[in-house]
């Protein structure tokens, strides 16, 4: 049983995580999800190789504390897709809404238009080998890595005259980068958040995922691979040091 | 949590509250099975320039005839009846709703430019404070509001939402949080032709609320909720404000945007937050309001709350989730989300 098709229409988010996981356990290697209308919490805790196509306009929380599968969703996603994301890829053929990559801890986000406010709020890594990405090819709203800790943020702002739009951009940012296609108004920037220089050891760190991206979404990677970006990082490891406590 | 939904047909072509139900119903993660609610506008074309009049009783005699009392001193009942309602398994009937169709003398209201709307308020209030065991939740004319304690399905089919026709209707499903869930304290909340529905808490309540008294409306559902309509009331009818400045008013741009402003914008932005302070709305919310001329749909000012977007010829859809928006159209197209504090205004065009 490679591959296994179910009819999501008009099912309950639990019965149909039950089939995702029924035919994780039979040796399923491609999951065709159709008519996926809002269920949430699509995937979340699998542990599995497997490939789930999501036909439709997935809910919020897809792919939650999931570690190695990969979601291709032909549509958009409702808040907090990757939300505490351990491993695997999500693959966006659409839209995200707020908070995505929410905590997300370790795989891959792509998102081929836009997101909402907060993306990739909290994010964080562990040293090298744990390291999420987000990539958003559109653009993002206010408050974008807010509160990171950690992994990488990349907005490629394709068709975009502004692609982070909004003020806040790692409010409370104390690990991690935001990389932001173009250039980036000083006021947009949150507290503990400052501009550092975007090289060419910054140019070879994302093209690998530019280039994931754009084979994803059929698009040519050339025109994204130069020094036309924005580099954001923490100004300290501690943006709030004495606001709370006194030392 | 919360989950809300509005839609308006521009062209005033009426739907039934069928969909608008099963769009709700698929939110109902948003909800916790204490509180939905409808309203509709167009819904009484038979009595449509009577205020249609929705109570909550808790018996039929004494509250109903401390009502009617009122009601005869201020104007004339031209109809009343019970709303119907049909048993359903999952919902406690706690209260009987009840409708009047009522005609206020405008000759009783002095210094009013809108005497009958004023009569209509204050016997609102009156029993809302005063009147033991009577609550009345909905008082436009050619429109009305449908709640209870209960699952959105539930509350509609208790209610047969299917048999009312309107152009535009809100609904509401309720995940209540700081105020215990109750028949009133169900959304939409209304006063005269304004309808509210709201996802959030309004933090500033305190603020808001000495505002919207010290203006004459009394705060009686024991929830936020209730002072947006009261805003909207006392700026919008009251004060004659446009719905996108009644907007700005309640969630204004921050001081830092409004000195990036050019300087005319600056100057409104600025007379704006100094005159309307007391009715800034804090707290995390998207909203959803209507009167009888359309429906405008905003967030709070960095988004704490979600709100979607979509439109299909003369229909605009405004809900927390696209999915639901999908449930009642299923060819809806331009889906997006409105920035922080953006209005999002539906109105008629006939």
């Amino acid at each position: 049983m490679e591959k296994v098709e179910i009819d999501a229409k008009g099912m309950h988010y639990t019965p149909l995580n039950e089939m995702i996981r029924e035919a994780v356990r039979n040796g399923a290697k491609e999951i065709i999800l159709d008519n996926v209308i809002g269920q949430r919490f699509i995937a979340d805790g699998l542990k599995a190789d497997v490939t789930i196509r999501i036909n439709g306009v997935a809910g919020g929380d897809l792919g939650m504390f999931m570690n190695g599968p990969t979601c291709i969703v032909n549509g958009n996603c409702d808040h907090a897709p990757g939300n505490t994301m351990d491993g695997g890829t999500i693959v966006i053929h659409g839209s995200a809404g707020d908070a995505a990559a929410h905590s997300m801890r370790g795989g891959k986000l792509f998102v081929k238009n836009n997101i909402g406010y907060r993306g990739g709020i909290h994010m964080k890594q562990y040293e090298e080998e744990r390291k999420p990405v987000l990539v958003v090819g559109g653009s993002s709203h206010a408050f974008l890595g807010e509160y990171m800790a950690g992994g990488l943020i990349l907005v490629l702002g394709i068709g975009q005259e502004d692609p982070a739009k909004d003020r806040g951009i790692g409010s409370g940012i104390h690990g991690g980068m935001i990389v932001i296609r173009g250039e980036v108004k000083d006021e947009l920037l949150g507290v503990g958040a400052r501009k550092a220089e975007f090289g060419e050891k910054e140019l070879e760190m994302i093209t690998p995922y530019v280039e994931e991206f754009c084979k994803y979404f059929d698009t040519e990677p050339s025109g994204l691979l130069d020094m036309n970006y924005t580099c954001i990082v923490p100004a300290s490891t501690r943006p709030f040091a004495g606001k709370y406590t006194w030392e | 949590m919360c989950g809300i939904i509005g839609v308006i047909d521009r062209k005033r072509a009426l739907m039934d509250g069928s969909s608008i139900r099963d769009a709700l119903s698929l939110m109902n993660e948003r909800g916790s099975g204490e509180g939905a609610g409808y309203a509709a506008y167009g819904i009484y074309p038979d009595y449509q320039d009577c205020y249609a009049i929705h109570v909550f009783f808790d018996n039929l005699v004494e509250p109903k005839s401390r009502v009617e009392e009122m009601l005869h001193k201020w104007g004339r009942i031209v109809h009343q009846e019970a709303i119907p309602t049909y048993e359903q398994d999952g919902l406690k009937k706690s209260h009987i709703p009840w409708r009047y169709f009522f005609k206020p003398y405008s000759d009783l209201m002095a210094g009013s430019t809108t005497p009958e709307d004023d009569v209509m308020k204050y016997i609102v209030m009156e029993t809302n404070s005063n009147i033991q065991g009577a609550l009345i939740f909905s008082s436009g004319k050619n429109m009305g509001v449908f709640k209870a304690s209960g699952w959105p399905e539930d509350v509609a089919n208790f209610y047969r939402i299917e048999d009312y026709k309107g152009y535009i209707w809100l609904a509401h499903n309720r995940y209540p949080t700081n105020t215990p869930g109750w028949w009133g304290g169900a959304h939409p909340f209304n006063l005269l032709d304004w309808a509210v529905v709201h996802n959030g808490e309004i933090t500033s309540y305190g603020t808001n609320r000495r505002y919207v008294e010290s203006n004459g409306y009394t705060c009686s559902m024991f929830t936020d909720t209730e002072v947006v309509a009261y805003l909207f009331d006392l700026l919008g009818r009251r004060h004659g404000l446009p719905e996108d400045i009644v907007v700005k008013a309640l969630a204004p741009p921050f001081w830092d945007e409004i000195d990036n402003m050019p300087e005319k914008e600056q100057e409104l932005n600025h007379a704006i937050r100094l005159t309307y302070g007391p009715a800034l709305m804090n707290g995390p919310f998207a909203i959803v309001v209507a009167t009888h001329e359309g429906i405008v749909g905003f967030t709070d000012r960095i988004k704490l709350r979600p709100l979607v977007i979509g439109e299909n010829g003369n229909r605009l859809y405004i809900s927390s989730e696209e999915a639901a928006i999908r449930v009642m159209d299923p060819e809806v197209q331009n889906i997006h989300m409105p920035r922080a504090g953006e209005p999002v205004i539906g109105r008629l065009n006939i």
